[in-house]
């Protein structure tokens, strides 16, 4: 059993809307997945949804291997939208109180998790100030540390490097990374491509409700069989080439091939200078684009 | 979870403001009769609080009817609607379902919390009362009843208890209301707002002749009935019926409320 959130047909109506139409998720143990999409595309909804948070119209959800989801999210950590806490209390109370409210939070453990998390996290050092005077980025760090509390199977994050400056991004992702290392599997939400593309290993792609692509990061970032040459020769490059030349400009090629060495010896070996050579690579948000592109389209035709 | 929604309700300081201001009132009428020795007139002004001159151990009856109409529902009604909505709107909602919180167990320890406030509500006004009531007045009298005759000590003690125990079976009324609102908007205002607006048309209409066919249905209608247990002997019959219709109120209204809250779509 490898699948830890299997959705089929999920789907949920608000009166004549839907903002989820009917999608088939797969995110495998051990995936870093990230979940893309517009604002507005059902990503929210379907988070929602996945925790039990909003009643699908229909669907089934499974969740580490369980439909029943209360079982379930006692080993899913979750940070949905912005983080909450109650701001009159300090960090460790608000930690304290939330994992006092539900199942499996072991009393004699709980001081000693708290602090773990709180390490994690990179907020160890925190005082008894209320969460109120907390910055915008501590907050979501204090939000991370109440997800990670005991230990999940699973994290689901909403846009988790929000409000967060380039050092903490960088210091959250690598921390994501590292608990995933560990067997952690991370669902994350996101409408940046670039934060996606720099963590995740597969993502899956909503438009309108509608997931438009779901795959391996590796597979979609595959090449597109062109080699992309850079030489000051561009004229003679041409003509040695011939038919196999896919499109030109100023000092750069585009050849159609598969074999980025074969094509630099026939290039050499003809006297070309070779500046740069490299089998071209899709580009993430290309193919993205084109996916909620092409859906656009089937919905418009329809 | 109620232990823990316990916390978070005594460790909020607007609980204690509103405990302290709910006290002050009575506190000041106290202050106010002791110092100027002018009663109101029998039959005018909140209930006992004329015979309280003449004997301070009716002044924790005269505190609760004083709190009663307005300042003690008010108190609960913010409490209540706060429950849900206010989680609802500070985000920790969605937390604390995901942790994961039954619904139903959320709602049953949000009702817990409700009742513990109203109980140390109604209770710090009697005792407080009581206090100033034997400070401020002479108490050294036996307890008259509203009918002239005299109540020995034990039955003055368990029938400002009883009144204690009635009036916060009433308040139970107003937080199943504001309960059921607090789960049907966001916004712990309204909710509580919501429950306040019920009351004040209930309380019109059991004043208004015209509105005689629907008043015994009224849920303030009985409020007051808590009177009658410092008659001699006791006048059993509307605080039974009162009893009973609260008992109808807090029924409907926390069934609405447990069905709305677990079937509805937590977007906050």
């Amino acid at each position: 059993m490898t699948g830890v959130v299997r959705t089929t047909g999920l789907l949920k109506r608000y009166g004549p809307l839907t903002a989820v139409g009917g999608i088939d998720l797969d995110v495998r143990a051990g995936d870093r997945y990230g979940f893309l999409g517009a604002n507005g595309s059902g990503k929210t909804t379907t988070i929602r949804m996945l925790l039990g948070l909003v009643h699908p119209t229909a669907g089934q959800i499974e969740l580490l291997g369980t439909h029943r989801l209360p079982d379930a999210l006692r080993q899913v950590g979750a940070v949905v939208e912005q983080p909450a806490s109650y701001g009159h209390l300090s960090g460790r109370t608000n930690l304290r109180l939330l994992d006092a409210s539900g199942p499996g939070g072991d009393r004699r453990t709980r001081s000693a998790r708290i602090d773990d998390a709180l390490e994690l996290v990179g907020l160890g050092w925190i005082d008894r100030r209320p969460v109120r005077a907390y910055s915008l980025g501590m907050r979501q760090r204090l939000g991370l540390a109440a997800a990670l509390l005991r230990r999940p199977r699973l994290l689901v994050l909403d846009e988790p490097t929000n409000g967060l400056d380039p050092q903490g991004i960088r210091e959250i992702r690598e921390l994501l990374v590292r608990l995933n290392e560990a067997g952690t599997t991370i669902f994350l939400s996101s409408h940046l491509l670039s934060e996606v593309a720099a963590l995740c290993t597969r993502v899956g792609v909503m438009d309108r409700g509608r997931l438009v692509l779901q795959d391996q990061l590796e597979a979609l970032g595959g090449p597109t069989g062109r080699i992309e040459v850079r030489t000051p020769d561009v004229a003679q490059a041409a003509a040695l080439l011939g038919r196999a030349v896919a499109a030109a400009d100023g000092t750069r090629l585009l050849v159609t091939g598969h074999d980025p060495a074969g094509l630099n010896a026939v290039l050499v070996g003809a006297g070309v200078r070779v500046e740069h050579l490299a089998a071209e690579r899709h580009e993430l948000e290309d193919v993205v684009l084109a996916a909620a592109g092409a859906a656009g389209e089937r919905a418009g035709a329809a | 979870m109620i232990a823990v929604e316990l916390a978070k309700l005594y460790r909020r300081p607007r609980t204690w403001l509103s405990l302290a201001l709910l006290v002050a009132l009575p506190a000041m009428v106290a202050f106010f009769l002791a110092t100027t020795d002018i009663a109101p007139r029998p039959g005018t002004g909140p209930a006992f609080l004329s015979a309280v001159l003449s004997n301070g151990a009716l002044f924790p009856a005269a505190a609760l009817a004083i709190v009663l109409p307005l300042f003690l529902p008010l108190a609960v009604a913010v409490v209540a609607g706060e429950s849900i909505a206010g989680e609802a709107q500070d985000g920790t909602l969605r937390y604390l379902l995901t942790r994961p919180v039954g619904r139903t167990r959320l709602l049953l320890a949000k009702l817990v919390a409700v009742m513990a406030f109203t109980l140390t509500a109604v209770v710090l006004v009697a005792a407080s009362a009581h206090v100033l009531g034997t400070q401020l007045f002479d108490a050294s009298a036996p307890l008259p009843s509203t009918s002239g005759t005299s109540l020995t000590t034990t039955q003055s003690t368990w029938r400002t208890a009883l009144a204690v125990l009635y009036v916060g079976w009433s308040m139970l009324g107003v937080a199943a209301v504001a309960l059921f609102l607090s789960t049907v908007t966001d916004s712990p205002l309204a909710a509580a707002l919501g429950a306040v607006a019920l009351l004040v048309a209930s309380t019109v209409l059991v004043g208004l002749e015209a509105a005689q066919s629907v008043r015994p249905y009224l849920p303030t209608r009985y409020w007051l009935a808590f009177v009658d247990l410092f008659r001699d002997p006791v006048l059993w019959r509307d605080l039974v019926r009162g009893t009973l219709l609260q008992g109808v109120y807090v029924a409907v209204f926390l069934t609405a409320a447990w069905a709305n809250f677990t079937t509805k779509d937590v977007a906050s």
